[in-house]
């Protein structure tokens, strides 16, 4: 016999396998998904979930498709958070400490709560991340944010507003742009391909019979 | 979390990894990968195939799953729908909001184009999002985009169209670039070398990577630049079936309102179908690694609309997905696990094949060990083989798995599987569709005028198998082309009176070939309610 628990949608209490994640668990209900689904692994943050245990007093955030069900469980999904995205030019802006102060100044209202860290589903120090844009570091808040998935579970619980996710983009747009070093061997590469270095080979290699093909495949030499 | 008959396996596993370690298994000749993939690919077992009974295929085979959609109704061919009633009307339609969708967007507005994107989910709720391992481009010292068009026309069976895969490898560099200066951060070196390594089937280390989130880093930064733009993007909303013109060009498209279920009209001078791929159908039962959406949609309308496939017969299942436990079952374990050094282990311990075989050859080694071979080790689903990630570690320091993969280390810890200390179990998993639509060097399908295609949705770039990280490559490339081309055909386009006539003539030759269904397509999400009664 399937092992069950009961579990709680919107207050409705349903039977389900107890091996089920919420997204599945809601599925084997009944229910079909429109909103509140995405990827369904875990990388695009469609599912942004709240729940909390009967019985117990702590309110909490998860992605529906990675959290198994468990007993007494009441479940609400978050199909759509108005986080505030600020638009830009990416060619005109600079990685400089003003760029926050103009774009999103609400960081500087942080009351240093954490609720945004203990809200995170992919277990990121979104506080500390905020801390580093507010002092333009720039490079730490993009690494720290790394991982965001961008479901927007630390903004529904931050009183001062914060649009958490969109502070990572940024700072993380200016550090890919902006702050790591460039690549000399993809700027020659490029200037190359434009003066036509590869095209008389390309060419060649495109009109080679198929047979021909098959042996310099083959044989070709495998870089260690 | 492992039963107690995984554990034994994981002793034997373990007794010989040094002796692994120290000997890289042999790569396998033509002829035994050859004899392989007759035996053991799912793309040569002919019960997963029907004929294809209407259309400019007609006679060819396809997956059955996919043949059903396309033996199907159009969802609106007894909707009276009042066309002269647009509601959107713009020079570029772009369907789907993947990477592919997202860059044409780009370009089709840098280039002055009135542009929209309509997409069925979110933008960004796209197999982009959940690409891991890297992507190609032949940028080193010691490589050149010729090896590149060798090591992808010869994984895929020289079967790639030359034009289409000319254009892959040459502009690849250039793609990278642009990605670059949009602010994509990629794992570079502290004198900004890419750090770069193999995949299966590649000659040199060209793979880039932004750790293992590279498609969630490319498709969050293109969406960014999307909004950035003011380019309208209509969500929760499908493109159901083309609009024509009375001179039967490609028109604009009929849309569904997914949430109250209301059609609107989009007029446009030229569409761009990048709809993505088809994993949600579930090909011969296999679980997938492709978002909610992935559901072959554009490939319906479009060939309803009288656009030809290309290859629709070859699948791309890749060789690592999640066997166990059974809440990430079939979820993509990247590649890069791989060229990081884990190796594929059977149940006795032995390293069954070289581990960077391309994923056609090692996907059908996984089947045949698990099946032919009896060394697979039992999960509750099904079967599954090791891969041996503590090996990483070993080779790589400690923290190379936290610093390289850390989202695989994230899912595996869920649910208290510590790949850093264990080995993990996997199964191939529906990953890709190497065919789709078939487009011009330019991006456009030839038959049907101002219609373009770009991403997964395209057959040909790529052959009849797929190397990694050549796809995240494709939905740039062609992508960028398509949303340029796009733009400037625009503006060479005069739109006459709309219809949807080739409902009816589709549905003509359905009765002709004496096909009878209720179903309607294209399916827009998978089926998964349960409903008891």
């Amino acid at each position: 016999m399937q092992e069950m628990v009961n579990v709680y949608f919107y207050g409705k209490k349903y039977s389900v396998p107890a091996d089920l994640t919420i997204m599945t668990a809601m599925e084997y209900s009944g229910y079909t998904l429109n909103r509140g689904c995405g990827c369904r692994h875990g990388f695009c943050g469609a599912c942004a979930t709240i729940y909390r245990v009967k019985g117990k007093n702590e309110l909490k955030t998860c992605l529906a498709c990675q959290t198994q069900v468990e007993e007494g469980m009441y479940v609400a999904s978050i199909p759509f958070f108005p986080t505030d995205k600020r638009t830009y030019d990416i060619e005109k802006i600079k990685p400089t400490e003003q760029i926050m102060m103009e774009l999103y100044p609400e960081i500087y209202s942080c009351i240093g709560c954490n609720a945004c860290t203990k809200a995170c589903t992919q277990d990121l120090d979104v506080m500390q991340y905020i801390a580093y844009a507010q002092r333009g570091e720039f490079e730490k808040c993009a690494e720290a944010s790394f991982d965001c998935v961008g479901c927007g579970c630390c903004s529904t619980r931050c009183p001062a507003g914060i649009s958490h996710p969109m502070v990572g983009v940024l700072a993380r747009r200016l550090t890919g742009k902006y702050i790591a070093p460039e690549s000399e061997h993809l700027k020659k590469r490029v200037e190359e391909v434009i003066h036509g270095e590869f095209d008389s080979l390309i060419e060649q290699i495109m009109e080679k019979p198929i047979t021909e093909m098959k042996e310099l495949y083959n044989s070709r030499e495998i870089e260690k | 979390m492992y039963t107690e008959e995984m554990q034994k396996s994981i002793k034997k596993v373990e007794e010989t990894r040094q002796q692994r370690m120290e000997n890289e298994p042999r790569r396998m000749s033509a002829e035994e990968k050859e004899e392989l993939l007759k035996g053991f690919h799912p793309d040569y077992r002919e019960e997963g195939f029907v004929e294809i009974k209407v259309g400019p295929n007609k006679g060819q085979k396809i997956p059955v799953e996919l043949g059903k959609l396309l033996h199907s109704n159009s969802r609106i061919l007894n909707e009276k729908i009042d066309l002269n009633q647009v509601d959107y009307d713009v020079d570029v339609l772009v369907i789907g909001g993947g990477g592919a969708g997202s860059s044409a967007a780009i370009e089709a507005k840098e280039a002055g184009a009135n542009v929209m994107m309509v997409t069925k989910l979110r933008i960004g709720d796209a197999n982009t999002m959940m690409a891991e391992g890297g992507i190609q481009a032949a940028d080193k010292e010691n490589d050149s985009p010729v090896q590149h068009y060798l090591d992808a026309f010869g994984g895929g069976h020289f079967a790639a169209r030359p034009e289409l895969l000319k254009r892959l490898v040459m502009e690849a560099p250039d793609a990278i670039e642009w990605l670059n200066e949009l602010g994509v951060m990629f794992d570079k070196d502290s004198e900004g070398n890419m750090v770069t390594t193999h995949g299966g089937g590649t000659s040199r280390k060209r793979m880039h990577a932004c750790k293992d989130y590279s498609g969630a880093e490319i498709m969050r930064t293109l969406r960014d630049e999307v909004l950035n733009l003011g380019i309208p993007v209509v969500e929760f909303t499908s493109a159901i079936e083309l609009l024509k013109d009375d001179k039967g060009q490609v028109a604009g498209a009929v849309l569904l309102n997914m949430e109250t279920g209301d059609f609107c009209i989009a007029r446009a001078k030229t569409v761009v179908i990048a709809t993505g791929g088809a994993g949600r159908l579930h090909y011969q039962d296999f679980p997938t690694s492709n978002h909610y959406g992935a559901t072959a949609d554009g490939l319906v309308m479009g060939y309803r609309a009288g656009a030809p496939l290309l290859y629709q017969d070859t699948i791309q299942y890749h060789p690592t997905g999640a066997a166990y436990p059974a809440q990430i079952f079939g979820a993509l374990v990247t590649e890069k696990v791989r060229s990081l050094g884990a190796m594929l282990v059977n149940s006795e311990g032995e390293a069954f094949m070289h581990p960077l075989e391309t994923r056609d050859v090692s996907a059908a080694s996984i089947i045949r060990e698990c099946s032919a071979n009896g060394k697979g080790i039992d999960t509750p689903i099904g079967k599954g083989i090791w891969l041996d990630t503590p090996m990483i570690e070993m080779l790589g320091g400690e923290g190379t798995i936290e610093k390289r993969i850390p989202a695989m280390l994230r899912m595996f810890m869920n649910y208290d599987i510590d790949m850093r200390k264990e080995p993990i179990l996997i199964y191939p998993t529906l990953h890709y569709q190497n065919g789709g639509l078939e487009i011009n060097g330019d991006g456009f399908v030839a038959a049907l005028d101002n219609l373009l295609v770009a991403g997964e949705a395209v057959g040909g770039i790529h052959g009849r198998n797929r190397l990694m990280g050549n796809s995240l490559l494709d939905i740039i490339v062609f992508g960028r082309n398509a949303g340029k081309a796009a733009a400037k055909k625009a503006g060479e386009v005069t739109l006459g009176n709309l219809n949807l006539d080739h409902l009816q003539a589709y549905e003509e030759e359905l009765k002709e070939a004496q096909v009878q269904t209720d179903d309607v397509s294209p399916l827009l999400l998978p089926r998964y309610a349960r409903h008891e009664r």
